[in-house]
């Protein structure tokens, strides 16, 4: 198929950027988006231009290094799909596709389509994790979990820390994010003892970072690769109100 | 060069208790003096650099990656091994011990893989106690599954997406050191070159991948955790910056580089598509648990798979090896998928793949169960091509997955440069000729969580480090030959991209040294790869410039790396006059077609010495000798 693609090229943080429209031809549609943009980025180079910028790496959906707006959607338009992982039979011969990086105040862009999420890192540095150093542990069947838990912990761990979220919310906000790693440890036994510590740190470091609130869009949910629920939205905020009552 | 590989003395199951004892430790005051340089954040990595800084050492670590929880390690799907016996199925440290040595067809170190097995149970304990959240029964223990030939329930999983949970675990360790100030993270980098000083692994180069800046930093010691070289065939299950540079850079400056040839080919990944595909992607193997693997017993039947009865399909797996059926190990199930497509047996539009099937299982069990229990590979599977699993059979083809081979290493995970060590998939040490699955998670935490802290400090406490900084003549050296050659590559401005240099040389590594060799094919393969190098530094054209963001300039190098990596690879499948796990020599085979090892001749593990790119690599043996395991020719029959 042969497509015209609008895709935003911005040579550096501070550059200004804009749209630029490109011709691909002969795509096949059993390729990935961003094979197809790999197959951009040859006939560039051909010609000696420079290649678009864009982020991926394990190219099968769980990496989460892959972003992309496509047409106005983060991830583009299937459901439940990185870009990495949507196909190009999603789309039409002829179609017009506008493609964005994830934009966000918390998403400094680096050039092109790439833009910088270490935000993520560094709300999961202030509390994302049990404190527990290597050679403590006891026998891993100490502690049961009951089946349910186990599932409920590992549907929240699920997330690939894309960023989908927050590139989709109108806010900017990374509570589904949040929420995802806040909720698999106040889930499991393990995360007992740091749990309020957890929550209250993460949640000051995501305002830091400059990320909106929740205004309940629900735009979070239906960008996820990983279809993360707004329940977890739910449950961040309830373990902050706890946490907040009983650290008073 | 002596090899020496420091195997502690004594009984196999006593050698890490006694070797833990002997060593040196180093005092809780004095570890913050040193400072620990690790390149690459998967499991082995991560669970080093938080093990590490845990201990109280400075560490520095560096990723490809955006962010150290995207390393490739978080692709693994079906699941970590331990020696457990939950089940109370008849597993044993020992039986685990047995079944690796066995399944790395008689070409690893006894005393490491039994280390290997010992540390296994550590692991899943430690990552239950980290959050990671395993499978588990109604009655709140830990899930076990039979994986990959294993005739115990073994493995521990978490969902399709293990590696993704015990990465994000080690990942989560690490984060909570960075809080700490013990650990920092420089990401978007990657390792341009090694620095020795007075023959020891002092520091490395880096260039910044968002600047383009070339960057020094020195330590005490490095690690490299960088990973398997698997990439080198172009199209594999790898992720796209997974690359052999690293170790490449480091076998040039000393480090042996052992049994490059040893590669393993994945049998179930969804089959090419066509040319303008970037990777291939795996489902993992517990597909093979219920699937069942045929083709039609015609060739060039073009029926749809519905059309053809039941009489008139070969279930070839399960006709051959009545006891593993559609069960039997890596290599087997990926040789015999190649036998009959060769056979012109295969189905698909391209003819370059084979039917697993999930019909019958969907009959015994019902939809639901077949639901739960492959959920997300069916998914992934119709994303990618478009078909319905549930409809019609499973498409699957053999791809270049997992690297046996890697930097040699001694049993402190030291190579032949003193104060580089390198852990996880990058080195060669515990899978000898064939993984068994679930197995490389367990070795790239092992590596990580239980052996280099030890290894490490013994390293540290018995040497006398000067104090060396980035301002020494050595860095400054480095730092103008890495961009000398970056200069290089961009002013050849020729006619072909480095991708399309990428893709003839994987071409021709696929034909000549993939699923099976030979020797006529291996010699010709010797005689392309020098040219097609050559045409390279003649004719790739780099677009843009060093000093910024330049995927093309970033791949130019890797492609120059693999031009030459791929030389030693094919001298060492061609060294090899022998068949064993993921190596199988034409000559050298069964009446039944099987791989026929020669432990007379070839029971070591080959190491080679960097001579020049031009020139021949000088090849030393490390004898493999095995005391406790029974030799036997593998059988599966």
């Amino acid at each position: 198929m042969n497509l015209t693609l609008r895709i935003w090229r911005q040579n550096g943080p501070t550059a200004q950027g804009r749209l630029v429209e490109y011709r691909v031809e002969d795509i096949s549609p059993d390729i990935s988006f961003l094979e197809m943009l790999d197959v951009l980025n040859e006939n560039l180079a051909k010609k000696g231009e420079q290649s678009v910028a864009f982020d991926s790496d394990c190219r099968e959906g769980i990496c989460g290094m892959c972003s992309l707006v496509i047409n106005g959607q983060a991830h583009g338009p299937e459901r439940a799909t990185a870009t990495c992982q949507l196909h190009m039979r999603k789309f039409k011969d002829g179609d017009i596709i506008t493609v964005e990086p994830f934009r966000a105040k918390a998403f400094p862009s680096v050039k092109d389509l790439v833009v910088d999420r270490s935000a993520f890192d560094r709300v999961l540095a202030a509390g994302g994790f049990i404190s527990v150093n290597t050679g403590n542990a006891v026998d891993g069947n100490a502690v049961l979990i009951s089946k349910d838990r186990a599932e409920r912990a590992m549907d929240a761990a699920a997330c690939i820390g894309c960023g989908a979220c927050v590139a989709a919310c109108p806010n900017a906000s990374a509570m589904l994010f949040v929420s995802a790693k806040v909720s698999q440890y106040s889930l499991l036994p393990q995360g007992q003892p740091e749990r309020e510590k957890r929550v209250l740190a993460m949640r000051k470091a995501m305002d830091a970072e400059g990320f909106g609130n929740c205004s309940n869009e629900t735009e979070c949910e239906a960008a996820c690769p990983k279809e993360i629920k707004m329940s977890n939205i739910a449950r961040l905020n309830r373990e902050y109100l706890r946490a907040t009552l009983l650290s008073e | 060069m002596k090899l020496d590989s420091k195997i502690p003395s004594g009984p196999v199951e006593k050698k890490w208790d006694k070797h833990r004892f002997d060593i040196k430790l180093v005092n809780p005051a004095n570890k913050r003096k040193f400072e620990v340089l690790i390149v690459g954040t998967g499991l082995a990595g991560s669970s080093a650099a938080a093990s590490l800084a845990e201990l109280g050492y400075n560490v520095k670590v560096f990723c490809i990656q955006d962010s150290p929880r995207r390393a490739h390690s978080i692709a693994a799907q079906g699941g970590i091994n331990a020696a457990k016996n939950y089940p109370n199925d008849g597993d044993s440290i020992w039986r685990l011990f047995y079944d690796t040595v066995k399944g790395g067809d008689f070409r690893s170190r006894e005393a490491n893989v039994y280390r290997l097995a010992q540390i296994s149970n550590n692991i899943i304990d430690h990552c239950v106690a980290l959050g990671v959240p395993f499978a588990r029964e109604y009655g709140g223990t830990l899930a076990n599954r039979s994986f990959g030939g294993a005739q115990v329930s073994r493995t521990f999983y978490a969902r399709g997406q293990t590696g993704q949970q015990l990465l994000l675990g080690a990942y989560s360790a690490l984060m909570r050191q960075v809080a700490a100030g013990q650990v920092k993270i420089f990401p978007r980098r990657e390792m341009m070159d090694l620095i020795l000083v007075d023959g020891a692994a002092r520091g490395i180069i880096c260039r910044n991948l968002v600047t383009g800046a070339l960057e020094s930093y020195c330590g005490d010691a490095v690690l490299l955790c960088t990973g398997g070289y698997g990439n080198v065939f172009y199209l594999s299950t790898n992720a796209l910056a997974s690359n052999v540079s690293a170790t490449w850079r480091a076998h040039k400056k000393g480090a042996l580089f052992a049994n490059p040839c040893f590669t393993q080919i994945h049998p179930t990944c969804i089959p090419v598509s066509g040319g303008q595909q970037s990777k291939l992607t795996l489902m993992s193997e517990s597909l093979r648990n219920d699937g069942r693997v045929w083709v039609p017993k015609k060739a060039n039947d073009k029926r749809s798979p519905q059309a053809i009865p039941e009489a008139e399909r070969d279930y070839y797996l399960e006709r051959k090896y009545p006891n593993f059926g559609n069960l039997v190990p890596r290599d087997v199930a990926s040789r015999n998928a190649k036998q009959v497509i060769d056979d012109g047996r295969g189905v698909g539009r391209t003819g370059l793949s084979v039917y697993l099937d999930f019909a019958d299982a969907i009959k015994r069990m019902g939809l639901n169960v077949i639901r739960e229990k492959y959920g997300n590979l069916f998914d992934m599977y119709r994303h990618i091509t478009g078909e319905d699993p549930y409809q019609i059979p499973m498409r699957i083809y053999p791809a270049v997955h997992y690297a046996m081979g890697g930097l040699w290493v001694d049993y402190n995970l030291m190579t032949t440069i003193t104060g580089l060590f390198c852990l996880g998939e990058a080195n060669f040490s515990d899978h000898g000729a064939n993984r068994l699955g679930a197995s490389a998670l367990m070795q790239g935490l092992a590596d990580g969580y239980f052996i280099i802290p030890y290894t490490l400090g013994n390293y540290f406490a018995g040497s006398k480090l000067g104090k060396v900084e980035t301002g020494h003549a050595s860095f400054k050296e480095a730092e103008k030959a890495v961009s000398a050659g970056i200069q290089r590559l961009l002013a050849i401005k020729g006619k072909r991209t480095p991708a399309d240099f990428h893709k003839e040389l994987g071409a021709l590594l696929w034909d000549k040294c993939g699923m099976s060799r030979n020797d006529k094919g291996l010699k010709e393969l010797l005689a392309q790869i020098p040219q097609l190098r050559e045409e390279f530094w003649k004719n790739v054209n780099v677009t843009g410039s060093g000093a910024e963001f330049n995927m093309t300039l970033e791949r130019a190098g890797r492609v120059a790396d693999y031009l030459e990596f791929a030389q030693l690879l094919a001298k060492d499948a061609r060294e090899r006059r022998e068949s064993c796990g993921g190596h199988f020599r034409e000559e050298y085979q069964t009446e039944d077609g099987e791989a026929k090892r020669d432990d007379n001749n070839f029971s070591h593990v080959a190491a080679w010495e960097f001579t020049g790119t031009e020139g021949e690599p000088i090849l030393h043996k490390e004898p493999l000798e095995f005391e406790n395991v029974h030799v036997a020719q593998r059988s599966y029959a």
